[in-house]
Order: structure tokens, then C-alpha cells, then sequence
């Protein structure tokens, strides 16, 4: 098989063109970046049913979207909500980018997006019809909605791109292997990518799954609940949501003058049990791919689990890579909460967003924060920003890291 | 010289045995391994049948913590793993841990503790949530796919690029399409690939027979699963896994490893078009059959067996069949071409790796497996199926095709490397 690695360099690179954000902080890019540097939150009582005999009742709702208003009406009884969002997400993220799918050559879009859980809520739904009242009840989309793969399949036909089609799964850092796919494709055969991806398990199975890792915060205020990298942590909230991104090669990009920020580095890697944690050599494999030292990075999207350990993990992670306190870290995702496949999407948004402005968004409600990082928190703090890194983990052992940068670097 | 990536070992849980060896023998036997559903009680499902494996999870080496951790797709997919890395002859203590990747597929993930942890916490459907402690305590595992890859990384100590691909039907080529895609960058030296699903669960049952694409033909199972046939009534379920040790092949040449096959060229195109629908012209198909012949610098005189999709809905067996000439032309009539889940049902994201696994098992014997089932061959499906006998044949270089939901369509080449054209 051909090597693709060989085609590297500018003419090839990877820009982001547009974002689709769908999460609690915001429907759109802008909404959502408002937010985090307003340090709104968004994370509420879960609505979506009654979280009373749970011991956990916040989460991070995409609480103004409304599948009659945003999806198409036929897609709707046909697809979970995790997929309504992503095609919201997609419609605004080709829109923001200014593609007409129509206009390019179907054989070179393709659709990579990543998804941790599938339709959980629908699959409930149709087991309560199944266990109720027998097999013949479970509806005709219940083959459609239910598996992972739902969400690229929609995005495709919907926008008829008819390349490569992809859905990772790696929890947390599914997005970023998503983004390093997408990478893969537009050095070889595609020319648009659209990826990221959402996730959306707030629901009544969905929630007690995720309760049974013991990483959610069972603190009831919402600006207590989510402190990652404070020696308060409790563990996360669970949100919803993402962000649906176009990627597309650097040489179009700039041809037609857009982009929020290309991707220079990506690298993944595993974590096994009894082993020392690998987040150190991912790191640095992903500034090798950049061609960055670690004084290249201006800011790190830190994965801030919220769970001591794991942050204690992180932390020394960062300061064994870039020396203690030598780089900026923040975590805004407290006010979206933690997504899933769609969080490190969101992730890359945000990092992009905060190259374009030159400003830091900061960690809302971290007062006491462990040693070791410099983590951004009371208030967003300007910059000069060239470059990022957002890292993320994954339940299980998974971590990635990418390394973003300003178009114009 | 470029990198070029290839298969050294073969683990396979699939139907009809457990191991490499029983799943060739299954193959060249002819014989169906599809029955009535003996996992769960079907009585009252349109469709009462699948291809079932006989797992016996301490017999094949799992221990009690793991049996107990793990879904059965799971299971199957670390058994594999084990198997392939012993036909590979690696010594994994000898390579560097962040040099070793994992690329695993599943279409539907951990589907059956999923539904039977579901009857727990809903006390058997009547009331959802007693209590939420009632469930297992891993139960966030079984709900993300990824517990799947997790496993088969922890068995072979991988701590490179791991993820899993989750494309519905093409899951299984998909994945192993990535990982030798792994090998070809160096993002890693070695990677286990492969693919598995366990789906045979009320849940999946319900759901294939509301859109009727499940064959109905309960009291005849041994004869139901028969693509290509003019009397074919929809696909079988199957369940299994199959996992191959890739590597570069220098690497493997300098240590003289046994080598079954290289993956030479792989793409993925999708039609746009409907979620479970197929256009009769194929013509998706056509393009990533094209595009990994192109990858592998190969033209279709070079093809000498295909293992088909052939899931035996009369859709995709047409859809194929045209796919097949639209993209290898005259070619398309000369090779064999046949479909292994006339045997051992169609496992969903799993199959796609099951197949490559019996397509380096082609290569390796030079035996070419039937189409079982078919005795009144479809008009429209006018090629060589190889029915219902396996033939001995030259085979130098295979294509193996995989049409899945979501419009996914998957093609790649896998040939002999030696003499291969560069």
C-alpha cells in the first residue's frame, strides 16, 4: 500500500475551515466561545427526565436545541439524539466554512466523526418496547439509530459525500484519532474531511452506565461540581454534545482564504495497567510531528478528568514535558462538561477560537489548584498565541494529543 | 523503499470451532454451520436461526475474572489475539511496547451485556431502574465499544496508536484496512488487527426481523444462509472474530516469519444514498475496488479470487455482482468469487476480518472456498460462485469486498509479496 507519510508539507497540511459547535455552552461557534470567556456555565439539573433517584443530578444539556427546529423532519423518528446534534453541528460547520458539498467532487468528502456510545436512549426505548411487549414491537430504525456508526452514515447521505467513511471510538480521545484520520485522508485520497463528533448519554441507562465508573461528581452545585486540577476534585459532570468540524487541505483553504488554524502534530498512545502512564511519549510524539519543542507550545486544552489521581497524572505529565509551570493549561470544558467522542472535538474548537483571539479562556471555580501546572483560572488571560495542544484520555487507557496552530505561523 | 504491510499471523473464533485450523476446515468443507438460536430462546422472532459458535471460554484459555469482566465479543477477540501472535511466532517481550498497535472493529460492541444488564436494571422490562447498583459494576464498559480494543491491547501489551473502528458491516475490513495503514506510516512496527462481534441477542434479533433483511427460513437452517442463490430470502446472523498479526515486511523477512499475505491496497467509498438501501449499479463498490487496485498498483488481470460481501439479501447480491464488472471487467467473469457467510452466517462488523482471514488462508493453500447453498443460481447473478464445492486454483492476489449500513462500502487487495509489482 502506498505511503501516504511521504506527501507531508504545507500543500498538504490540514486547516480547519469550519466548526459546528452543539454543546451546553452554546449552539454555535461564537455562542459558545461568548460563554467560556463570560465563565457561563452551563451545566444544570438534568431535564431530559427526573434525575431525583440518582446520585447524580447535573449534567451539561444542550438545552436550547430542538430536534423539530434543527433536524429535518423525516430524520428525526429515524436517528438517537446524539445524531440529531452531530447533524445540526455538521449543517452549521459546512455553512461556517462556506462548502457547498454539491459543488465538489463526491468521491473526495469523506466523513470521519468519532462516538463513544452510540443512541443509548434509543436503544433503551426499544428494549422497554421489546421487554414490554415482545419482539414485534421493536420499530424498523432501531437498525439504524442504535450503532456507532449512525451518525457518519447521516452525515453522508444527507450531504452526499460519497469518500472514505470512518467512526472511532476511544472515549474521550476518540475525537482526536478522528482528527488524526482525517489527517490521513487529506494526504491521500480526500479533500474535505468533515469530523469531530458528538455523544449524548444523558439518558436514564446512559447515566447509571456512567456511574458505574465512579468518575462522576456527585457534588450537587453546579460551580462546585466540576474542579479538575483543584485539590477539591470530585470527578466530572457528564455533558452532551460536540462540535462537527471541516477539515480541509491548506492549499484550498488558503486558496479561498479561510481557516481557523491548521493541525501540525498528532499522535496517540496507550496506557496498560501496572505500567507507567505513556501521556509523556504522546506528548512528545505529537510536538515531533509538529516540529515544535515544548517552548513551541503556548497553550495545553488539558483532558482534566476532575479525579485527583488522573489529574495528578496529567499534571506531572505536563510538567515532565514542558517543566513545571512553563506553559499555560486551562480547561474550560467545566462549563460544558465532559463529552465524550464530542470532547475533544469541542477541545479543538475552543483551542482554535482562543488562537484566533489571542485569549486564554480560564478554568471557572478552581481556587485551590494541586502544584505542578500553571493552570489559567478567574478570569481569561490574554496572549501571545501561536499554538496550542489539546490533550485528551480515554476511559480505558486511551490518550492523544494534537498541536494546532495559527494559519498565519 | 517504502513500507509494506503484512499478515504473519491469523487467530480466528467463528462458527463451527474455535482456531485457525477448525475455521479452515470449515471453509473447505462446504458445510453450513448455521441452526436454531441456542443462546437465547427465539421463540416468537421471524427469524429463529444463526450461525452459532461453540465458545467454551475456559477451554480457550480465559480465566474466571475475565469471563466475568468481558462480553462474549470481547472474549472472542482476546482469544484471537493470542492465538495470532503465537502463529506469528513474535516475541512480544522483545518489542517495544509503544512499536505495538491495536486495530480492532465491531459494528454493535458489547450489544449483549448491554441487553442483558438492561433485564437487570429494568427488572426483566417491567420497571426501569430498581435500584442503579443492581448493575454490574463495569457496566460503562460494556456500554463503549472501545472496552473491546482495551482488552485485546492489555492481552499483547500494546501501548502505541489503539482504537476502534466501528463502520457497521465494513467494521472488520475497515479496521484492518487501518491498521495496515499503521505499519505503512510507522506509527507502529507491529499491529493486531481484526475485528469481532457477538450480536446474537433479542435486541439484534427484533431489529434485523422489523426491516425483514433476516432470513425466515426456520425450519430448514443448515440450507437458509444461500447468497447468490435464486431462492435466498435475506442473511444469517453470525457471530465470531478473527484477529492477524501485521507487519512490516523487511522486518518480517529478517526474521523469517511465515507470511500469509500482503495487504496491498485498501479504500472505502460510500453511496449517499440510504442507510440500508443499495442501488442496483454497484457503483460505490466499483470506485473502492478501483481505488485499492490503484493503491496496490494493480490491475484486475492480477485478481484471481474475490471473497464476495454475498450477505444473501437479493439487493446486495446484485449490487455486487454489478460492482464486480463495473470495476474488473472481463476479469469479473474469469476468477472465482464466493461467500463464506454461506457457512458461517454473516457476523456483522466481524465478518469483514473473518474474511480476510480466510483470504490469507486462500493465498497460504491455494484452495479457494465454496459458495454452500447454491443450487439455483439467481440470473442476474451470472459470474463463478463456486458452489457448494471448494476448488483448488492458483491464487496469487484475492480482492475481498464489504457493503455495510450507512451506504459503507469497503475493497481490499491482499496478494503474495514476493514478485508483487512496485
Amino acid at each position: 500500500m502506498n505511503p501516504v507519510d511521504t506527501q507531508a508539507g504545507a500543500a498538504t497540511d490540514m486547516v480547519i475551515t469550519g466548526l459546528g459547535v452543539v454543546a451546553a455552552t452554546g449552539m454555535s461557534a461564537e455562542e459558545h466561545w461568548t460563554a467560556l470567556l463570560a465563565g457561563k456555565s452551563g451545566i444544570g439539573r438534568i431535564s431530559r427526565f427526573d434525575p431525583s433517584s440518582y446520585p447524580v443530578t447535573l449534567g451539561g444539556e444542550v438545552r436550547d436545541f430542538t430536534a423539530r427546529e434543527q433536524v429535518p423532519r423525516r430524520l428525526i423518528p429515524q436517528t438517537d439524539h446524539w445524531t440529531h446534534l452531530a447533524l445540526y453541528g455538521a449543517e452549521r460547520a459546512l455553512a461556517d466554512a462556506r462548502i457547498d458539498p454539491a459543488a465538489l467532487p463526491e468521491f473526495e468528502m469523506a466523513v470521519v466523526t468519532s462516538s463513544s456510545s452510540g443512541g443509548t436512549e434509543f436503544g433503551q426505548h426499544e428494549m422497554e418496547r421489546l421487554y414490554g411487549q415482545g419482539p414485534a414491537w421493536v420499530g424498523a430504525y432501531q437498525s439504524i439509530a442504535w450503532f456507532y456508526a449512525a451518525t457518519t452514515g447521516q452525515i453522508s447521505i444527507r450531504h452526499g459525500m460519497r469518500g472514505p467513511c470512518g467512526v472511532i471510538s476511544a472515549e474521550q480521545a476518540g475525537g482526536l484519532d478522528a482528527i488524526g484520520q482525517a489527517r490521513r485522508l487529506l494526504r491521500g485520497e480526500s479533500r474535505l474531511v468533515v469530523t469531530g463528533g458528538t455523544d449524548a448519554s444523558l439518558c436514564p441507562y446512559g447515566l447509571v452506565a456512567q456511574l458505574s465508573t465512579g468518575l462522576l461528581s456527585r457534588v450537587a452545585e453546579p460551580e462546585r461540581a466540576y474542579l479538575p486540577f483543584d485539590q477539591r476534585a470530585s470527578g466530572y459532570v457528564p455533558g452532551e454534545g460536540g462540535a462537527v468540524l471541516i477539515a480541509e487541505r491548506a492549499a484550498d483553504a488558503r486558496r479561498k482564504g479561510r481557516g481557523y488554524g491548521r493541525v501540525l502534530g498528532y499522535a496517540s498512545g496507550f496506557e496498560l495497567p501496572g505500567r507507567p502512564t505513556t501521556l509523556p511519549r504522546t506528548l512528545r510524539k505529537a510536538l515531533d510531528d509538529a516540529r515544535l519543542a515544548p517552548s513551541g507550545i503556548d497553550v495545553v486544552f488539558a483532558d482534566a478528568v476532575g479525579d485527583p489521581r488522573r489529574d495528578r497524572v496529567e499534571a506531572d505529565a505536563l510538567a515532565e514535558v514542558f517543566g513545571p509551570g512553563q506553559v499555560p493549561v486551562t480547561a474550560p470544558k467545566v462549563l460544558s462538561g465532559r463529552l465524550y467522542g464530542g470532547g475533544a472535538p469541542l477541545d479543538i474548537a475552543t483551542a482554535l477560537l482562543s488562537l484566533r483571539d489571542g485569549v486564554i479562556p480560564h478554568t471557572p471555580g478552581v481556587t485551590r489548584p494541586v502544584g505542578g501546572i500553571d493552570l489559567v483560572r478567574d478570569t481569561p488571560r490574554d496572549a501571545e498565541l501561536r499554538t496550542a495542544l489539546v490533550v485528551a484520555r480515554g476511559y480505558g487507557g486511551f490518550n492523544a494529543a494534537v498541536v494546532l496552530g495559527r494559519t498565519d505561523t | 523503499m517504502s513500507r509494506r504491510a503484512v499478515i504473519t499471523g491469523i487467530g480466528v473464533v467463528a462458527p463451527g470451532g474455535v482456531g485457525r485450523e477448525n475455521f479452515w476446515n470449515v471453509l473447505v468443507s462446504g458445510r453450513s454451520m448455521t441452526r436454531r438460536i441456542s443462546l437465547f430462546d427465539p421463540e416468537g422472532f421471524r427469524s429463529r436461526i444463526a450461525a452459532e459458535v461453540d465458545f467454551d471460554p475456559l477451554a480457550a484459555g480465559l480465566g474466571y475474572q475475565e469471563i466475568r469482566r468481558m462480553d462474549r465479543a470481547a472474549q472472542f477477540a482476546v482469544v484471537c489475539a493470542s492465538e495470532a501472535a503465537a502463529d506469528s511466532g513474535l516475541d512480544l517481550g522483545s518489542l517495544d511496547p509503544g512499536d505495538l498497535g491495536v486495530s480492532i472493529g465491531s459494528a454493535v460492541g458489547c450489544t449483549m451485556s448491554l441487553e442483558e444488564e438492561y433485564r437487570v436494571l429494568s427488572d426483566g422490562g417491567r420497571r426501569w431502574l430498581v435500584d442503579h447498583t443492581y448493575g454490574v459494576p463495569h457496566l460503562y464498559e460494556q456500554m463503549v465499544p472501545s472496552t473491546l480494543v482495551v482488552e485485546v491491547a492489555r492481552r499483547v501489551g500494546a501501548e502505541g496508536p489503539v482504537s476502534l473502528t466501528s463502520t457497521g458491516c465494513t467494521s472488520g475490513l475497515d479496521a484492518v484496512g487501518h491498521g495496515a495503514q499503521l505499519v505503512v506510516e510507522g506509527s507502529a512496527e507491529v499491529v493486531f488487527a481484526g475485528a469481532t462481534d457477538a450480536p446474537l441477542s433479542p435486541i439484534t434479533s427484533a431489529c434485523f426481523d422489523a426491516i425483514k433483511a433476516t432470513s425466515p427460513d426456520n425450519d430448514d437452517p443448515e440450507h437458509a444462509s444461500r447468497p447468490f442463490d435464486a431462492r435466498r430470502r435475506g442473511f444469517v446472523l453470525g457471530e465470531g472474530a478473527a484477529v492477524m498479526v501485521i507487519e512490516e515486511y523487511a522486518a518480517a523477512r529478517a526474521r523469517g516469519a511465515r507470511v500469509y499475505g500482503e495487504i496491498a491496497g485498501f479504500a472505502g467509498r460510500s453511496n449517499a444514498f440510504h442507510m440500508t438501501g443499495l442501488k442496483a449499479d454497484g457503483r460505490e463498490m466499483a470506485e473502492a475496488i478501483r481505488v485499492s487496485l490503484g493503491k496496490a498498483r494493480m490491475n484486475p488481470e492480477d485478481i484471481d479470487y474475490i471473497n464476495a460481501h454475498g450477505s444473501g439479501t437479493k439487493q446486495n447480491d446484485r449490487h455486487e455482482t454489478a460492482a464486480f464488472k463495473a470495476s474488473l471487467k472481463q476479469r469479473a467473469y474469469e476468477v472465482p468469487v464466493s461467500s463464506i457467510k454461506s457457512m458461517v452466517g454473516h457476523s456483522l462488523g466481524a465478518i469483514g476480518s473473518i474474511e480476510v482471514a480466510a483470504c490469507a488462508l486462500v493465498l497460504d493453500r491455494q484452495v479457494v472456498p465454496p459458495t454452500a447453498n447454491l443450487y439455483h443460481a439467481d440470473p442476474e447473478c451470472d459470474l463463478d460462485y463456486v458452489p457448494r464445492q471448494a476448488r483448488e486454483h492458483a491464487v496469487d492476489a484475492v480482492l475481498s469486498v464489504g457493503s455495510g449500513f450507512g451506504g459503507f462500502q469497503s475493497a481490499m487487495v491482499i496478494r503474495k509479496p514476493e514478485g508483487a509489482p512496485r
